[in-house]
């Protein structure tokens, strides 16, 4: 009984020392910035910038290859966000057409082909073969990556309303991005 | 001398250990889509083998079998493969990154892939001198290797050509397969012993 557990206990710590020494000795240096940019970044690998998925658009990011624009469901907010942590200075008059939007299925339209389904990086449409779909609202981020693949045209992205479930308080840096986000909504623009 | 030869050549060809003893099937199907991948695979997989079976000998040799606590076998050998795949994922990332990212999940899996905790088995069973047992485990990873590496070929045509829609993807692979496994059956015909 003893020698059994002292054996394994002996084996386990004899590797666990050996690995920790090939750990030093086999680290890689990560960019520490990589992890924190992929913090900002939105996390739902829609590859709409072009990359792989967030980890790879934050590497580029953090190698200076790619603008701090890149995140079309990130928006305006985060694309502010990457500017402050990266220190660069950033237009984004081009940016204020885009406000938050969520997907909606015309259910007239919806012939049930599943094509949106196997799209979605966040899982947000629920739906079967022939059946028709719908879109989780608040799952969904408005990536539009489901509008592409529609065969009939059959999704729009709605814009996110105001309501007393998706309205907060305005934190004093949010506030200049809300306020042209509703100065938008009144202009009437709809979203990309 | 003549003996190891048989030995490596039954380990590697005649009870292989894809084809012949149906070990390390997931990795099998789950990382020959590419040939460059399964050869990175081989060489990760050859290397956890061939280490964690000396480890496994000695640990058997001089610790499980004179103090009869056979009932660790599994236990102790999981712990050594473990080691060991620890620091060939640790290798792996700090040499090549590309194949790090190639191999994904399937790099931690080694260790719960069966082939390699079957080869210390099947060595310890068999009662191997220490240099037999350590040619056998690197001629099965061998083994292993080359099969790897024939299908990930085959499988890079077959993305090629057309298939019938109902057998295109896994299907398909897994009838290749089959018939992978049906040729290797004839090099049962050889006599190794």
């Amino acid at each position: 009984m003893l020698l059994a557990v002292g054996s394994l206990t002996a084996i386990g710590l004899g590797l666990g020392g050996l690995l920790g020494v090939a750990g030093r000795l086999l680290a890689v240096e990560e960019n520490p910035l990589e992890a924190e940019l992929q913090a900002l970044l939105p996390g739902s690998q829609c590859g709409q910038c072009g990359f792989v998925g967030c980890a790879q658009a934050a590497a580029a990011l953090a190698r200076g290859e790619a603008a701090v624009t890149l995140c079309p469901p990130g928006g305006k907010a985060v694309a502010e966000q990457l500017a402050k942590r990266l220190g660069v200075r950033v237009d984004l008059s081009a940016h204020t057409k885009r406000v938050p939007a969520y997907a909606q299925i015309v259910e007239e339209l919806c012939i049930g082909c599943t094509r949106c389904l196997k799209e979605c990086s966040v899982d947000g449409i629920v739906g079967a073969n022939k059946l028709m779909h719908t879109v989780v609202s608040e799952v969904c981020h408005g990536c539009g990556k489901c509008a592409a693949v529609c065969p009939t045209n059959a999704i729009r992205m709605i814009e996110i309303p105001d309501t007393l479930a998706t309205w907060h308080w305005p934190k004093p840096d949010a506030a200049a991005l809300s306020r042209s986000r509703r100065s938008h909504l009144e202009s009437g623009m709809t979203p990309a | 001398m003549q003996e190891y030869v048989l030995l490596m050549v039954g380990a590697a060809l005649v009870n292989n250990v894809i084809l012949a003893r149906f070990l390390g099937l997931c990795s099998f199907m789950g990382v020959t889509t590419r040939v460059d991948t399964a050869i990175g695979m081989g060489l990760a997989t050859t290397f956890v083998i061939t280490v964690s079976s000396m480890g496994n000998w000695a640990i058997e040799g001089y610790l499980l079998e004179p103090y009869g606590l056979g009932y660790l076998r599994t236990v102790t050998f999981i712990l050594v493969i473990a080691g060991a795949v620890q620091f060939t994922e640790m290798t792996v990332r700090k040499i090549s990154p590309p194949l790090f990212q190639m191999l994904g999940i399937y790099l931690p899996l080694i260790t719960t892939n069966c082939a390699v905790l079957g080869v210390a088995l099947i060595m310890v069973e068999t009662k191997l001198s220490f240099i037999a047992a350590t040619l056998f485990a690197f001629a099965s990873s061998l083994g292993y290797s080359l099969v790897m590496v024939i299908f990930a070929g085959l499988r890079e045509r077959l993305a090629l050509s057309e298939v019938p829609r109902l057998f295109a993807g896994p299907p398909i692979g897994f009838i290749v397969a089959s018939l992978l496994a049906l040729a290797f059956l004839g090099f049962s015909g050889i006599n190794t012993n």
